[in-house]
């Protein structure tokens, strides 16, 4: 009341706790300043606790050598080897199951939500209920289920489960073969290479003349027989320089070959499935957020339903697609630490798991776990921002 | 001429024929979504076939081939198929862990109070909305955590040196007075500097403060409640408690760092985004673990945490980061015009976000906000790997019991938890369903 009649009066009464500038200023100290208080607190809590448990501080750690073994690793890696050297093994490992994922993930994911919006009553619903079941049941349960109730419960080495007598399964693991690179097989690769490099010419070949001519290519077909015809060819013009190492069955395991430990079967497993449930709602969204208008004006123009899905429908779709695609990407990543409830060796379980064990540095340990997952994320997110700046509906 | 009788021109309708029968009910149906084209045809066939992969064996395993009954591992390696048996004879620790037999009555009450204060909740046409939030948000915590934990706890003060007044009940209340006098005399000072009443905001200061000492009364109160330590939870108890604790936890936190994100203030705005972002770019598992590892390590000698408390507190500030980009979401769907308008009328900051925009953001974020409950639900399970013991930690630790242990006994718990898992989920997602139609009336043009 006083304040409204200081002001009746014609001079205004201003106090310099009423300055909406001022009073922020002051906030922002007392924010800056507890929270400073809070950090200092818990630093010297954390380095009196520490001293008193006589643990080292400090990264030197790294160096010294781990002495454990590593079921899966993709670098050289002996129990020689130093922690650093097993922080490599298991970020690989998280990349590699994440990569895969992934791949698996975004087919399946896109399949189920194409497959959602089919005008066929029974395979919409198939997809339905895939999704609704999947998206409702705890990762971490699925890949229990995978992992002890399906992959664990297959049979031994000697009564494996056989596909094209190749590829064996059994609680050992996955045992594919393995390719053999003899001299020579580096030219296949670089065939491979021209088929790629030769399809992106073709296909900016054939734009350019349909921008002049109006007569359309086949760049497609003409990819599909550069990029796959062209290392064929070389293979077969070399002298066959690739042969296969098949896994055998010696004694109570098998030999040679490739082997896919079951932990990795079992995860990937379960984080395709439960990723690919999500992705596909995320793209039956973008492509219902297609008006229909676009498609009947396409039709009109003349245009077959094939051209309208590729040319129209989908870059309008993958506009509201790929950010959340990019979302599930990341939660994939951040969903393969649960690997450590299988003892799949990824980044958590090994360095968040055995090394903090077995050094005890939780601070250090975690905070380079976090800060390397932390990374992934701000990395995918400032593509997101690049992409959707990119792609941003340019209005007037 | 008119005479004549000639007829060109049929004087009466011809009765309509019945539409041909393959175009109508159920083959009609089935020609129009089926077999329309060779396509079509395959995809069904495609489809049929993944059922009968599918499903027949399900139902098999699940009902057909199951035991019902039955007092060991003989009675279910008879048949190849579920082993209900042994979730009949485990659905005591499923449910509430290793919680004392006789104490269980405690759990129970705790879950009809809650049922009893969610459900006329979440119908939205049942009146006394206010006195059901006061229920749910104000008694059912303290009786809950009463009934759970035995209440009784002890108080010791937490300000005044040790050395001057040896820890007890009343040196709580000692320190609780002095923190509650300060505090409003500060409030009083500041806001007879800032020239307005001090009445108002002394008495909303005196209030909180009563609560709260109505609160720690009622937990040092001896109820003659036996104390059930919480390494003795489990099960869906601990899952639930994980869940609710988490979510009721994350909301007031979400909100103010949405608010903190939409500050015109720089280092609020910055610090709200820093903690956002680096609570949603790690994994929530890091999390567990440096809640249950590296906290112990914080905190001031002879201070411990509970495990059960120390995961809380971890799962309560990760999803405190997701909630406030859930909130930050309706924030932005208000329009200007409503924070403009409650300028214009004078407002604070504070009345116009209490008052104008959060009961506006907050309605329309209902549906984000149940589905990370949802997503904060399914993670719940993940406790497990930092040793505590919920539903599905409960099931995986069961396995290991030899009197139970058969071929199937595994996949009859997993289905066992998937089920409870699923009802849930799917219950909650059809309710954010049925809200969004229901709060989308007043925005659909």
């Amino acid at each position: 009341m006083a304040a409204i009649d200081a002001g009746g009066r014609g001079a205004p009464a201003r106090s310099w706790i009423n300055d909406p500038k001022i009073r922020g200023a002051i906030y922002q100290v007392l924010l800056v300043v507890s929270i400073v208080l809070l950090g200092w607190e818990i630093v010297t809590n954390a380095i009196i606790n520490l001293e008193r448990q006589n643990i080292a501080s400090g990264f030197g750690f790294l160096k010294n050598t781990a002495g454990f073994g590593i079921t899966q690793s993709l670098i050289e890696y002996s129990e020689e080897a130093s922690y650093g050297r097993a922080f490599w093994v298991g970020l690989l490992n998280t990349i590699l199951v994440a990569v895969l994922g992934i791949i698996v993930a975004t087919i399946l994911g896109f399949i189920v939500g194409i497959a959602r919006l089919s005008s066929n009553w029974v395979i919409s619903r198939i997809a339905y209920v895939y999704i609704e079941i999947i998206r409702n049941i705890p990762l971490l349960l699925q890949i229990f289920f995978w992992y002890f109730a399906v992959l664990r419960a297959v049979p031994n080495p000697r009564n494996s489960v056989e596909f094209a007598g190749s590829v064996f399964l059994n609680n050992r693991g996955l045992f594919m073969p393995r390719p053999i690179y003899e001299t020579g097989a580096s030219a296949i690769a670089i065939a491979f290479l021209i088929g790629i490099v030769g399809s992106f010419i073709v296909r900016r070949w054939a734009h350019k003349r349909q921008m002049e001519t109006g007569q359309q290519f086949p760049v497609f077909w003409t990819s599909v027989g550069l990029i796959l015809g062209l290392p064929i060819l070389t293979f077969f013009a070399m002298g066959m320089p690739i042969g296969l190492d098949f896994p055998e069955l010696k004694g109570f395991n098998f030999r040679g070959g490739m082997a896919v430990i079951p932990e990795f079967v079992g995860l990937l497993l379960a984080l395709a499935i439960y990723t690919a449930a999500y992705i596909a709602e995320v793209v039956r969204a973008g492509i219902l957020a297609v008006s229909h208008g676009q498609t009947e004006a396409s039709y009109s123009l003349g245009l077959r339903p094939g051209p309208t899905l590729r040319l129209v429908i989908i870059p309008q779709a993958m506009r509201v697609i790929i950010p959340p695609l990019t979302n599930q990407y990341l939660n994939l990543t951040k969903n393969s630490s649960l690997a450590v409830a299988i003892a799949y060796p990824d980044l958590v379980s090994v360095f968040a798991g055995t090394v903090l064990n077995q050094t005890g540095q939780a601070v250090e340990v975690l905070a380079i776990t976090m800060l390397v997952y932390l990374a992934l994320s701000l990395l995918t997110s400032m593509f997101m921002n690049w992409y959707n700046a990119r792609m941003a509906l340019v209005e007037r | 001429m008119t005479d004549r009788d000639i007829h060109f021109v049929r004087t009466e309708f011809v009765d309509e024929a019945d539409a041909p029968v393959t175009s109508i009910g159920f083959i009609g149906w089935m020609r129009e979504n089926l077999f329309s084209s060779v396509w079509n045809t395959i995809l069904t066939l495609f489809g049929v076939y993944l059922i009968y992969l599918i499903v027949p064996p399900v139902i098999e395993f699940a009902i057909i081939n199951a035991t019902w009954t039955g007092t060991g591992r003989e009675d279910c390696l008879a048949d190849h198929g579920a082993c209900w048996a042994y979730v009949k004879a485990y659905f005591g620790q499923f449910i509430y862990g290793r919680y004392p037999d006789a104490e269980r009555w405690r759990v129970d009450l705790v879950f009809l109070l809650g049922i009893v204060g969610l459900v006329p909740m979440l119908i939205p046409s049942i009146p006394f909305k206010r006195e059901n939030v006061i229920f749910l948000l104000g008694l059912f915590p303290v009786a809950a955590f009463i009934l759970l934990t035995g209440g009784n706890i002890d108080l010791n003060g937490f300000l005044l040196p040790d050395w001057w007044i040896a820890p007890s009940t009343w040196k709580f209340w000692i320190d609780f007075a002095i923190v509650g006098i300060v505090i409003a005399a500060l409030t009083a000072v500041i806001s007879i500097k800032a020239q307005s009443d001090p009445k108002a905001p002394v008495i909303i200061i005196g209030l909180i403060f009563a609560v709260m000492a109505v609160v720690a009364i009622l937990a040092d109160i001896d109820f003659g409640l036996e104390t059930v330590e919480t390494d003795r939870w489990g099960g869906l108890l601990v899952t639930l408690v994980v869940a609710i604790t988490g979510i009721v936890a994350s909301l007031p936190l979400g909100i103010v760092l949405a608010l903190g994100r939409r500050s015109k203030m720089p280092v609020v705005r910055l610090l709200s985004i820093i903690f956002i972002e680096f609570w949603r770019g790690v994994p929530l598992i890091t999390v567990l673990f440096m809640s249950s590892v590296v906290l112990p390590l914080f905190l001031p000698e002879g201070v411990s945490f509970d495990k059960l408390l120390r995961a809380l507190i971890g799962v309560a500030l990760f999803s405190a980061a997701y909630m406030a980009e859930v909130v930050r979401g309706g924030l932005q769907a208000i329009p200007k015009g409503q924070h403009e308008g409650a300028q214009a009328l004078g407002l604070t900051y504070w009345q116009n976000m209490a008052l104008i925009v959060l009961p506006q953001a907050l309605k329309l974020v209902i549906p984000g906000i149940v589905n990370s409950f949802i997503a904060l639900f399914k993670d719940t399970t993940l406790v497990l790997i930092i040793g505590l013991f919920d539903l599905l930690g409960q099931i995986q630790s069961s396995f290991t019991d030899p009197s139970w242990s058969t071929p199937f006994t595994s996949h009859t718990g997993y289905l066992f938890a998937a089920v409870i898992f699923w009802v849930f989920c799917f219950g909650m997602s059809r309710y954010s369903l049925f809200m969004e139609r229901r709060l989308h009336t007043g925005h659909k043009r």
